[in-house]
């Protein structure tokens, strides 16, 4: 370990992997985003009710959901490492940086576009930052201004390894000056709007079940977009050492995975102790749907703990795996049971809505994925992203 | 070590801080209080004791709004919508139960409910649209809708409690459809065309003040006795003998509206709820609702008194209010950003005094 830990450190600058960009990965990704243009496109021309399955009672679908709610919390890797080395001063942490950043930049600037193909007057959408138009009392006004300001700030973050690739050291030079300003921006932005998303909600009210709605979801959302962050770093770092075949960087992840469990009691504790004063919890004893979704959530949280929750645990890249996913999967549940499990419009009297994706709903979902792991694929074999490693084995 | 146990520290430091800051949101100090109806607000009562579900008002709402028929039969052969649409703005819904055999009863009884935009004092449409496309008239209140505005984002469908702005999914350039109260027909001194056609009155426009003060007469009267109701639109002439007078005021506000003839008539007071829907709750309605089932029932959800977008406003209004904390935090992270972040060229330096 000792070793490992020694290599690791002597040359960590970050060096792109290399090797062939056409393998089955990056065919499948292109065929998965040929299909979502196509559905796309049938989208655009004949309306949202061509491919999805929206309605009234369920204006809001996976595009929103999915695509930009989880998608940008996912998205969140960059954000929790970067307060970790820069905020926190944990400068070990440094060789995560650039490959947590690119995911959330993927991430961010895809759930900006996948906002659009869900507007249904999309060509108005300047609206938002305009004058006259914006409302500043809107919690999706807000929302949308700080997720495009991050997607800026993210780029020029991002900047340098495009500027060491083509050579620009003083274009690189300049924007280092500055970096910490960038730093500072990135961490602040995304407090903000992922704490909105779950404000999105309250104005909702008792359409959405009480064990989502309250006045601390704002907080709920943004403790547990930063424990999404590292749980993506974990789930990252697995995946991209195995599929590189790579040395996976278990003196930075068991301390890491230590990190996020603290910060995931510290949610757990605010979570139930919401539930317990507003006199919510009983509701997670109903036979019903929403206590079984509230509960597949909280197991998902609470998984890690028993994953990892020993140090023998969490040098086990397996295991690191897995507890990232569960991290990832609670996150899912919990950000889909707030928008949809636990949203009931009408209370009665509607017909009786009802809402499950339709497959091209799906296929353009999935194809934003395969847009966002093409883009991985292609700038960290071409551009200096990942740690440089002595033996490169990547084909 | 000691490096760990002050980064825990800041974690326990900033979780608490961002506790406390949301828990400051839910204070009244900081609250944004729930809006009330402007003076002047203009509105509708809907007595479902009078309703007798000719559905002549949906007719006429579609007439004048210029939408198309919806059907829910296998023959296509008149307008038969199972709920308010982007093309249907208002709806008769019936209650039924049992043998259906008494009217307005909860048991073995009907009942006909109208569904249509309540007008909220503090809507929860204007205050989620991101756009301004959903705003509120401050003079008469009308929840108003511009396409124009608008970039068809639904979040006014999702924040609704009632269900009321609708979109059109169908169609590329889909937009929201909603009741507005037929302002584009007040400049001619007409009023809301499913008040104007209401053959028994049911369906009542008006000031809301008024609409209040004559639902709360009806309440006081007592069922099964004979009692004049007006249809129509509530006029001055009726206000001053209900509000005990105004003194040539509502001659001022009639002016603008076609003049009719009296069109009061007797019936029997029906068997009410004692509950004006729309008084109070979300912070009041300009669209108030008299009912023989309870509200429930007939699909009118149970509101507290305090609207959701006041409690949504006053949780953005407390974190972004003036964008004094986003400043505040953005500066404490600059001033310790600039301490931390070290050149990439640095890294190995960094790195050595980071080197456990």
């Amino acid at each position: 370990m000792a070793a490992n830990r020694h290599a690791a450190h002597a040359d960590h600058a970050p060096a792109p992997v290399g090797g062939n960009l056409f393998n089955a990965a990056t065919l499948v990704c292109g065929v998965l985003i040929a299909i979502m243009i196509a559905i796309l496109a049938v989208r655009f021309v004949f309306g949202l009710g061509a491919v999805t399955n929206l309605n009234d009672g369920y204006p809001w679908g996976i595009w929103v959901v999915v695509d930009v709610v989880i998608g940008s919390a996912f998205a969140c890797g960059g954000f929790s490492v970067a307060m970790l080395v820069y905020i926190f001063n944990k400068g070990q942490y440094h060789p995560l940086v650039r490959p947590a950043l690119l995911a959330s930049l993927f991430g961010y600037t895809l759930a900006g576009v996948g906002v659009i193909f869900d507007l249904g007057r999309w060509w108005n959408f300047w609206h938002i930052f305009a004058p006259g138009y914006a409302n500043p009392n809107s919690v999706m006004f807000e929302v949308a201004v700080c997720i495009s300001a991050y997607i800026v700030v993210m780029w020029l973050e991002f900047s340098p390894a495009f500027f060491e690739k083509w050579g620009m050291k003083d274009a690189k030079r300049k924007l280092n000056k500055v970096l910490f300003f960038l730093v500072a921006l990135g961490t602040v932005l995304p407090m903000m709007h992922q704490s909105s998303l779950g404000t999105l909600i309250v104005v909702m009210g008792v359409q959405i079940n009480p064990l989502w709605q309250t006045k601390l979801i704002p907080l709920l959302f943004l403790l547990t977009a930063i424990v999404i962050g590292y749980g993506v770093v974990l789930f990252e770092s697995c995946v991209a050492s195995s599929a590189y075949r790579r040395k996976i960087e278990l003196h930075l992840l068991e301390p890491l995975a230590k990190i996020m469990l603290g910060m995931l009691a510290v949610f757990l504790v605010v979570r139930f102790g919401d539930l317990v004063v507003r006199g919510a919890l009983p509701l997670a004893f109903k036979g019903n749907v929403a206590a079984l979704a509230f509960w597949v959530e909280t197991v998902c949280f609470v998984a890690p703990f028993a994953i990892i929750g020993s140090a023998t645990a969490r040098r086990n890249p397996a295991k690191l795996f897995l507890a990232g996913t569960a991290i990832m999967l609670g996150g899912i549940f919990m950000r889909i049971n707030a928008f949809l499990i636990g949203y009931d419009t009408g209370v009665g009297v509607d017909p009786g809505w009802s809402y499950f994706p339709s497959v091209p709903e799906l296929m353009v979902t999935i194809g934003m994925f395969a847009v966002e792991v093409l883009g991985y694929i292609i700038i960290t074999r071409r551009f200096p992203v990942l740690p440089r490693e002595e033996t490169q084995a990547a084909h | 070590m000691s490096t760990r146990r002050n980064f825990l520290k800041g974690v326990v430091a900033a979780s608490g801080a961002a506790v406390a800051a949301t828990a400051v949101t839910v204070s009244p100090a900081a609250a944004r209080e729930t809006k009330q109806r402007p003076p002047e607000a203009l509105g509708l009562l809907y007595d479902a004791t009078l309703c007798v579900g000719c559905k002549a008002c949906v007719a006429a709402c579609k007439q004048v709004n210029d939408n198309p028929a919806e059907f829910s039969t296998l023959d296509q052969l008149w307008d038969t919508p199972l709920d308010t649409s982007a093309h249907t703005f208002n709806l008769i819904k019936m209650y039924r139960s049992g043998t259906m055999e008494t009217k307005d009863a909860e048991e073995n009884g009907y009942a006909f409910m109208k569904t249509s935009c309540m007008h909220c004092a503090d809507p929860s449409c204007v205050s989620a649209c991101p756009v301004s496309a959903m705003t509120k008239n401050p003079e008469n209140g009308i929840v108003e809708y511009n396409a124009d505005a608008c970039i068809g984002c639904r979040y006014c469908v999702a924040a609704c409690p009632f269900g009321i702005p609708k979109y059109e999914y169908d169609s590329p350039t889909g937009k929201i459809g909603k009741c507005e109260l037929c302002r584009h027909r007040h400049k001619d001194g007409h009023y809301s065309a499913c008040a104007e056609v209401c053959p028994t009155g049911a369906t009542l426009f008006g000031r809301t003040e008024d609409l209040l003060a004559e639902a709360k007469r009806r309440l006081s009267l007592k069922a099964g006795d004979l009692a004049v109701f007006p249809r129509g639109r509530l006029r001055h002439g009726q206000e001053r003998i209900l509000a005990g007078g105004e003194d040539g005021k509502g001659e001022r506000r009639r002016q603008g509206w076609r003049d009719e003839p009296d069109q009061s008539y007797e019936a029997v007071v029906g068997n009410y709820q004692q509950h004006v829907y729309g008084e109070k709750e979300y912070g009041g309605t300009q669209v108030l609702k008299l009912s023989g089932v309870p509200f429930e029932k007939v699909g009118m959800p149970n509101l507290p008194p305090e609207a959701a977008a006041a409690h949504s406003e006053s949780i953005q209004h407390m974190l972004y209010g003036g964008l004094v904390m986003p400043f505040a935090v953005l500066g404490a992270m600059t001033y310790i950003a600039k301490r931390n972040v070290v050149a990439d060229d640095e890294d190995e330096k960094g790195e050595n005094r980071d080197g456990r």
